[in-house]
Formats: structure tokens, sequence, C-alpha cells
């Protein structure tokens, strides 16, 4: 595969590929190595990609291994994630105080999640895939999937709930 | 009507057995101006959620090309070095041992002359000896 036919397959799901890495390791400049180190690995592989049924999906998939490796190298290590967790929230609750902006809110109860619903969350809801797409990224059974899904629209639910209500009292 | 149907749909929602076809109809809902008051709380969640699809990966694909290009110069680079290094070495292993020849052919030039000088001086004896010849002949 030539590199112009490896940009136009890879093209309409590069962004999908760095919001879910975005979605898992929440600082940008994370996500944008993620992204570009799974695109490289692509490249690398683009003799067999051809064979592949779906190349998106097994874009996804790899992102959301590799981000995930990230995540538990780091917590083993225990640095890095912490400083730009720290920092975000920093940024965030300085906005939070000068505009309330919702968005904000919306963006920290995201990060509270586990991870597992973070992904389904973001599969779902911000990238519409359907259920039997999310089960094979996500390697999951479809009543897994929806369990999840349930939860996390839930908890999201009652923290904006919480929030809510402390804006009236 | 409309409202009721909305209420449904986001009870499904939060059970997670709507279709993404319902799911569009809540967030299109959710993005009009007005939204009933108690269903207000909702609307930043699916604000936020359409918000989020507009992130884009703006740095540029990057493919192999240069990757490789650095890789083989590097081991130009080695090479080359352990060629200087050990040429270079050789080098002055030669350099060095011209100048310590010429050092000894100095030193032994310096001593001939000077055996030279020496010679000279003993060839005065051997007009001793000659006239010691004679004296004794005459005898």
């Amino acid at each position: 595969m030539k590199q112009a036919e490896f940009l136009n397959v890879v093209m309409p799901f590069k962004d999908k590929l760095f919001r879910l890495a975005k979605r898992l390791l929440v600082s940008r400049e994370e996500a944008e190595d993620a992204t570009q180190e799974i695109l490289l690995k692509l490249w690398s592989k683009n003799e067999a990609m051809e064979e592949y049924k779906n190349v998106e999906a097994f874009a996804m998939t790899m992102t959301k291994n590799f981000c995930l490796d990230r995540l538990k190298s780091k917590q083993a290590s225990n640095l890095k994630l912490v400083h730009s967790n720290y920092e975000d929230e920093k940024t965030s609750l300085q906005r939070q105080l000068e505009t309330e902006d919702s968005i904000v809110w919306m963006e920290r109860i995201m990060e509270e999640l586990p991870e597992q619903q973070k992904m389904v969350l973001q599969l779902r809801d911000v990238e519409q895939y359907e259920f039997e797409e999310i089960c094979e990224l996500l390697d999951m059974k479809p009543t897994a999937v929806r369990v999840t899904l349930s939860r996390a629209r839930k908890t999201v639910r009652e923290e904006l709930t919480k929030k809510h209500n402390y804006g009236i009292g | 009507m409309e409202l009721d149907n909305i209420e449904k749909l986001l009870e499904k929602y939060f059970e997670a057995t709507t279709t993404v076809a319902e799911e569009k109809t809540l967030q299109t809902y959710f993005s009009q101006e007005s939204v009933a008051t108690h269903l207000e709380q909702y609307r930043p969640m699916f604000s936020y959620f359409s918000n989020a699809k507009e992130e884009r990966y703006t740095k540029q694909v990057p493919l192999k090309p240069r990757k490789n290009y650095y890789r083989w110069i590097s081991v130009a680079a080695v090479a080359v070095l352990t060629f200087g290094i050990y040429f270079g070495n050789e080098y002055q292993e030669k350099k060095q041992a011209e100048y310590a020849y010429a050092e000894t052919k100095k030193a032994f030039e310096l001593l001939a002359e000077n055996f030279g000088k020496g010679t000279e001086k003993v060839a005065y004896l051997q007009e001793f000896e000659i006239a010691k010849q004679k004296i004794y002949n005459n005898k």
C-alpha cells in the first residue's frame, strides 16, 4: 500500500483514535503521542492491512490496548499521570470558578469514571458505535456492554444532579 | 406529546436500551434553545458529548521515511568513526616510529663523529711507533 492510499484509509478515523486516547490518558500531549504511535504501527503493518476486514476497528482496539498499557506502566512508576491530572484539574477549577462552565464539569465527571465505563461511553455516546462494534472493540459480551453503559450514564446523571442541586441551594 | 416521548427515551437511555437513532433524537432535543426545566439538568451531558466529537487530531500524520534515514546515517557515522580511530592510530604510530628512527640516527651520527675525532688523535700515536722503530733499528 502506498503512502497516499494509506492516508486515505486512515484519515477518516484518526480523530476517533485521538479522542479515545484522550479520554483514557486525559492529557492532550499524551494522547497525541499515543495516536502518533498507533499510526506509525499501522503504517509499519501496511502490507498486512489489506487483509483486515475492518481497519478502523483494528486501530481502535490497538489504541485501547496501547493506552491501557500506558496507564498501567504509569501507575507502576506513579509519576507522570499524577502530574498531568493535577495540571488539568487546576485549569479546570479556575475556569469553573470563572464561568461555571458545565462542559468543564462534565469533563471532570468523565475523568472520575472507571476506564471501562469511560471507553464504553466514549464509543457509544460520542462516536455512536453500534453495540456489536463495541463488543468487538472492547472484547466484551453484549450484556456486559449494556450494563457498563447504563452504569456509566447513571453515574454521570447522579453527579450532574448533585451539581444541579448545589447550584440551586 | 413530544415531551412525553423524550422522557420515555431518557428512561430507556439510562437503562442503555436505546438505539443509536433514538439517541440522536435525544441529542437533537437537547441541542434546542428551550428544554423543559425539569430536563435542563441533562443538557450538559448531551452538549458535552456532541462537543467532544468536535475534537480533532491536528498533528501531521507522521510516516516513516525519516526514521530509517536517521538509522542509516548513524550506522555510517559509527563506521567512519571506527575507521578513523583505527587508521588514525596507525598513522600516529608510524609517525612516532619515524621520529624515533630519526632521533636514533642522529645519536649514532654523533657517536660516529666522536669516534672519528678519537681515531684522528690516535693517529699521532703512530708517529711515536715509527720513531721507536727507527731507534730500535739503528741500534
